[in-house]
């Protein structure tokens, strides 16, 4: 089994994002479970959200305590909480971002990557130029660097849950998708 | 079909699919999903429902209460003090003998205030008439939701369809999602026993004094008496059409068990990964699921219980003065019979503290580990009174 956790913050779109790689995984064949942090959310406050996926039934439900890889869609988050809390070794750390950050070796112990989803989102006009939607370049990336689920698998998720924008949507998946870096630390 | 759902969504969708015709709610943490989808569903004609935005709940049941004297089917969902505020006009709904469905999602009573989930609002409900399903996963919260209908009508008494905030409410899994032509097999129109009718005026809900309201008493316990069978009947008819069951109780690998567990809701899902471990190394445990609370189905728990060693009951929920509230009723169940188990009674998870696998691990080596309960109820995971609250995020 595998969990990945997903840190935002309240509004950005943390919770639809886990959602969206759930049904992309379920058409790729996996039992998924996805839930938000049970709490009260606000917005802009952090926030997480959790994707259990397995290739067979998924009988815990608890809250998740030791993901394998996490998602970050606001680096600001860095400064403010530890988004490596119970990070398995060699855990992906895939970031919103146009660079690795500058003190990068805090990372050393996991496996990081990074993509200017907020550039994608703005160039496609998705969410407001204050407030980018980047759940679904976010979505391509991982698809990237965890090497699933099938690109096919991510634009039928988009189409689903996302009807509306759904071309623009699966273009900043598939420029994601292709734009991702992983570096070696 | 097969799609990722919303635990709340599956309620909504068997809701559209039974056809309810009026619903009637006020939204509270963590229930609001669920009538949020229905509006919708009735906004865009999917479903062809009445929905009344009312001022409580208290009028929400009450507006269901006349909807249903009127002889339609009738749906409504809440919450922790929303179900509190209803307890009044839910006792009014099983004196009337109407088929009300409605879905409570489990969450914590204040104060202090909280939203997570804590089977003390449902359980403090149990003497109203009212029978109660339990649920485990997404899939069984859409399934009960329909069964519920037909049961409801089957023997005149409103049902409340039970499940774990969030664990449940929030959480997002594949669901199949039945087809209208299957679900109208299950459960064909509702055909009222009785209705306010001009045609055939009558009175309901008159003065009922000492010559009357006994046997009126003695009827909804019949009702109840009837409902254990029917919810066998009920649930072959649902296998048939849909190949799934559940089970006024499910026993897991209880034949050769020398320790039971004893479970409701979601943990007992998380019991079976547990389970599944203990077995592997050679642990003789089981886990006996409890999925109907009213009716208690004590003959099926006897039937189950009385080979094992010990019985852990893992009780989400608390009845002050007393303890934990199915472990009562399960030892009630076994008092009259002369070989039984030890019951152990086990608190964990009020207010939504997480069950992990290991505390569940814990219950069963504690319980494994001694002959008899050290305490009338073991409360697990207490912090030592000196400890600060860790932060909410872990």
């Amino acid at each position: 089994m595998l969990e990945i956790r997903f840190h935002g913050r309240g509004g950005q779109g943390a919770v639809v994002a886990t959602i969206l790689l759930a049904k992309a995984f379920f058409r790729a064949g996996y039992y998924v479970q996805s839930f938000p942090l049970f709490g009260v959310e606000r917005r802009g406050a952090p926030v997480e959200a959790y994707l259990r996926l397995d290739r067979e039934e998924i009988l815990i439900r608890t809250n998740s305590y030791t993901p394998d890889h996490v998602v970050v869609l606001d680096t600001t988050l860095l400064e403010a909480i530890d988004v490596t809390r119970g990070l398995k070794p060699t855990g992906w750390i895939l970031l919103n971002a146009p660079a690795p950050p500058a003190d990068s070796a805090r990372f050393s112990n996991f496996r990081l990557a990074y993509v200017d989803a907020t550039e994608i989102a703005l160039r496609h006009e998705l969410g407001t130029r204050t407030h980018p939607i980047v759940n679904t370049a976010m979505m391509g990336a991982f698809a990237r660097v965890l090497g699933a689920p099938p690109m096919d698998a991510v634009e039928g998720a988009i189409e689903e849950e996302i009807p509306e924008k759904l071309e623009v949507n699966i273009e900043a998946a598939r420029e994601a998708y292709e734009r991702v870096s992983g570096i070696t630390l | 079909m097969k799609r990722v759902l919303e635990g709340s969504h599956s309620v909504a969708e068997a809701v559209r699919l039974a056809k309810a015709e009026v619903i009637a709610a006020y939204p509270i943490t963590p229930q609001t999903h669920i009538v949020e989808r229905l509006s919708d569903f009735c906004a865009d004609g999917s479903l062809n429902a009445r929905y009344l935005r009312v001022e409580s709940e208290h009028s929400a049941m009450a507006a269901l209460i006349g909807a249903s004297s009127a002889g339609v089917r009738t749906f409504t969902a809440t919450s922790s003090q929303g179900l509190a505020l209803m307890h009044e006009v839910l006792h009014w709904a099983s004196g009337a003998r109407l088929p009300i469905v409605l879905a409570e999602v489990n969450r914590a009573l204040a104060p202090g205030w909280n939203i997570w989930t804590d089977q003390t609002d449902s359980l403090a409900q149990r003497d109203t008439g009212w029978i109660q399903l339990y649920c485990e996963t997404g899939q069984e919260v859409l399934d009960t939701t329909l069964q519920a209908f037909r049961l409801a009508e089957n023997v005149s008494l409103p049902v409340m369809v039970v499940l774990d905030a969030f664990y449940l409410s929030h959480t997002y899994e594949p669901v199949d999602v039945p087809d209208q032509e299957q679900v109208d097999r299950f459960l064909p129109p509702f055909t009222p026993r009785f209705m306010l009718d001009t045609e055939r005026p009558c009175a309901f809900n008159q003065m009922a004094p000492p010559d009357v309201y006994m046997e009126m008493r003695r009827s909804i316990q019949e009702g109840m008496e009837e409902a254990l069978g029917r919810f066998a009947e009920m649930e072959d008819e649902f296998k048939k059409i849909f190949g799934r069951s559940y089970g006024a109780v499910e026993p897991i690998a209880c034949e050769d068990a020398e320790i039971i567990l004893v479970t409701s809701g979601t943990m007992s899902s998380t019991c079976r990964q547990l389970v599944k471990e203990l077995r592997s190394r050679g642990e003789k445990v089981g886990i006996l699921k409890i999925k109907l609370f009213r009716p208690f189905p004590a003959e099926s728990i006897r039937r189950r219980l009385k080979t094992a060693r010990k019985a852990a009951v893992i009780d989400r929920n608390f009845s002050f003065g007393s303890g934990g509230i199915f472990a009562g009723e399960v030892k009630a169940a076994l008092c009259d019979i002369p070989e039984r188990p030890v019951v152990f009674s086990f608190i964990a998870g009020l207010g939504g503290r997480d069950v992990t696998v290991g505390d569940l691990e814990n219950i069963y080596m504690q319980t494994k580990n001694h002959d008899v309960p050290q305490q009338e109820s073991i409360w697990t995971g207490l912090r030592p009174a000196s400890a600060p609250a860790p932060d909410l995020k872990r």
